[in-house]
């Protein structure tokens, strides 16, 4: 009879789920720059003046934010060949996790545009600054700092929400456990390293945010 | 084009499950989050301790994954459970670590003297929670709860891959089916959108009426 946890069995696959722990990464960090970017945009159409900008750019966040990633995922995966784009199973991943979390950028870039005292855009206006150097020049270096911790959060939640990819057949880390286990008829050892992989990682990165939450509060980020 | 009465019919069985999955896990998750939120803030160290330790592991690893284990694993330990009563214990289960920390939240924001006061007047540490500072914290929990609550709608859709015909798993269902592959994700995309604006509407009528005055 086999033990419960066989050590040395949990040892021979912990290769082959490093491999598969780099396209877990890869999506993450592929897709937060996405996120990140795309929620900036997304956030400065949301205070657009004009209607026609800001209230489509204000559903479409209502939108993505309310509904199922592991759906998004299947709508690009399977509409988007329909209208004739093709992409990797990875590529739609990272872009339909770019997108989600774009949404909850927007948000938290949101707050920090707001945060930033009205004098600052007065003062811009006062000394004829264009709107986009404000924007560029004045706004965004105050805005962002303070919310680089709330954006480090979703950077978290994303990496935990990566093995969705594994229902478009993305062998990232979950999909490669779930096939040694289907191959090897054992799933308690690379299902269990699986979630203390996700589980050390994310504790890590926790930590990573509220270090760099404590430097952004020394240099400036109080207000 | 016309017949989209027979997809949302087709649909409408997956959509009372995935509603039913949301409210069993929210009613594990509530008494849970209270639970592990109040442990938290114990004097005894190992209900801190535990109460932590659930926070950290449901809060660290992918909700995914904690499906898959709760579905793979505990069988091999002896531990048989249907599917549904996986997607039900796990998704609650989940939601109650991220709930607790909203309880912790808005437990430290009651006033200090509040507390002070229960002492000076000789409540128990009980009375003092429980008369004082939950009718206080309560407000302060509902708009990150509603948040949670969505939060937890759209985890349901996960349970489609531990075999639960869902909403998400009726329409791949449909897709296989019926090959309407746009009007079938949008559709269900917009019902998923219609829950949680329900959700919503909910939890802005219990802002309302919980008002702080």
């Amino acid at each position: 009879m086999t033990p419960i946890f066989d050590w040395s069995f949990a040892f021979s696959i912990l290769p082959t789920l490093g491999e598969a722990l780099i396209i877990t990464i890869q999506a993450t960090v592929l897709g937060m720059a996405l996120a990140v970017t795309l929620g900036l945009a997304l956030a400065l159409l949301r205070r657009s003046k004009l209607f026609i900008v800001s209230a489509p750019a204000a559903v479409f966040i209502e939108f993505v934010r309310s509904t199922p990633l592991l759906v998004q995922i299947y709508f690009l995966f399977y509409v988007l060949p329909v209208t004739g784009v093709q992409m990797s199973p990875l590529v739609t991943g990272i872009v339909a996790l770019g997108i989600h979390y774009a949404a909850y950028c927007a948000e938290v870039y949101r707050a920090g545009i707001e945060a930033v005292p009205r004098g600052q855009i007065e003062a811009s206006t006062a000394l004829n600054l264009s709107p986009f150097r404000t924007a560029v020049g004045v706004v965004l270096p105050q805005a962002i700092p303070p919310v680089v911790p709330a954006l480090g959060n979703y950077l978290v939640a994303m990496f935990k929400d990566t093995p969705l990819l594994s229902a478009i057949t993305v062998v990232e880390l979950l999909q490669q456990s779930k096939m040694i286990g289907s191959a090897t008829f054992r799933y308690t050892e690379p299902l269990t390293l699986v979630g203390i992989m996700f589980l050390l990682l994310s504790l890590a990165a926790a930590w990573g945010v509220r270090r760099l939450e404590h430097r952004l509060a020394r240099y400036g980020g109080k207000r | 084009m016309e017949d989209y009465d027979v997809l949302v019919g087709a649909l409408s069985t997956g959509l009372w499950v995935t509603v039913k999955i949301t409210l069993g896990a929210a009613a594990l998750a509530i008494p849970l989050a209270l639970l592990a939120g109040l442990g938290r803030l114990s004097t005894l160290r190992t209900v801190r301790w535990t109460a932590m330790t659930y926070v950290e592991v449901f809060r660290g690893t992918s909700a995914l994954v904690q499906l898959f284990w709760f579905y793979f694993v505990l069988p091999l330990f002896g531990v048989q459970l249907p599917a549904m009563l996986v997607g039900i214990v796990v998704l609650g289960l989940n939601a109650g670590a991220y709930g607790a920390e909203v309880v912790r939240g808005a437990i430290a924001g009651v006033a200090p003297g509040q507390r002070e006061a229960a002492v000076a007047l000789n409540m128990t540490r009980t009375q003092t929670i429980r008369r004082i500072i939950l009718p206080q914290a309560f407000p302060a929990m509902l708009p990150p709860a509603g948040n949670l609550l969505i939060e937890l709608l759209k985890n349901t859709a996960l349970v489609s891959l531990i075999t639960i015909t869902d909403l998400t798993f009726r329409a791949q269902l449909l897709r296989s089916d019926t090959l309407r592959t746009t009007d079938i994700f949008i559709l269900v995309l917009l019902m998923y959108f219609a829950l949680a604006l329900v959700i919503t509407a909910g939890i802005r009528l219990l802002e309302r009426r919980f008002k702080v005055r």
